[in-house]
């Protein structure tokens, strides 16, 4: 999937994928498409409430050996 | 949507009691609430411009392992269970474990004080200095960071008042 911008937040830990994200969204113009990819297991329950309490709409959640792939559309 | 909203009373001042008003308050910010910290007795230093004082210690502190952040697997696993009474004649056990403390802390990708604060900062995280426990203590304003104001029990009502969630760490 396309995507406008990504974000590499692979080895930081609770709350710095978080933080990020929002950060990196804030770039983005509404409907953009941000790729996060992180290695903290927390930061996939984390996006999903992030999500759900901004707005912003988790499109997908991949895991691949240890890292996990999200795909968010800014709300 | 109306505007959640956050106020947190901070009370701790070592590394460790650091973390969760920090990384509350950034996260609470980066999910839109308006966020206030009201920093009083210990917590104070927490607003200090110079944070490389703040120390974390075993002594006395059951519930902190003590682990080595190098070396293999098996190695950092052990918790070097020491008794009070050594870790109190040991001279800079306190700086030792700190540094451990911190190096551990790097290790893992958390985020450092300084670092936290910063993010709270730019995410417009309101800071309120005790008033009363800045005179108590002695403190000289000019310690403290810049842009915070100072105040007391009322003023940290004022905002409390109309939160979503209240939390004294």
């Amino acid at each position: 999937m396309n995507f406008d911008k990504e974000l590499d937040a692979r080895g930081l830990n609770c709350p710095l994928p978080i933080l990020r994200t929002k950060k990196s969204l804030g770039e983005l113009e509404s409907g953009q498409i941000l790729k996060v990819s992180s290695t903290d297991p927390g930061s996939v329950k984390d996006m999903q409430a992030f999500a759900k309490q901004t707005g912003n709409e988790l499109l997908s959640t991949a895991e691949n050996g240890g890292q996990f792939i999200f795909l968010m559309r800014k709300h | 949507m109306e505007t959640k909203k956050m106020a947190i009373i901070a009370t701790k001042g070592t590394l460790d009691w650091a973390y969760p008003p920090f990384i509350l308050a950034s996260t609470a910010a980066a999910l839109g609430y308006e966020v206030q910290m009201f920093f009083t007795f210990y917590g104070l230093q927490l607003l200090k411009k110079d944070l490389s004082g703040l120390k974390v210690s075993p002594l006395g502190n059951p519930g902190m392992p003590m682990k080595m952040p190098f070396g293999p697997r098996w190695f950092k696993g052990i918790n070097w269970n020491i008794p009070n009474a050594l870790q109190s004649l040991v001279p800079g056990y306190e700086n030792l474990a700190t540094s451990l403390m911190k190096q551990t802390i790097a290790n893992n990708g958390v985020a450092s004080i300084p670092e936290l604060r910063e993010l709270c900062v730019e995410a417009d995280v309101k800071m309120i200095g005790c008033q009363m426990t800045v005179e108590l203590f002695g403190f000289d304003q000019r310690e403290f960071m810049d842009g915070i104001e100072y105040g007391g029990a009322a003023t940290f009502f004022e905002f409390a008042g109309e939160t979503d969630i209240c939390l004294f760490i």
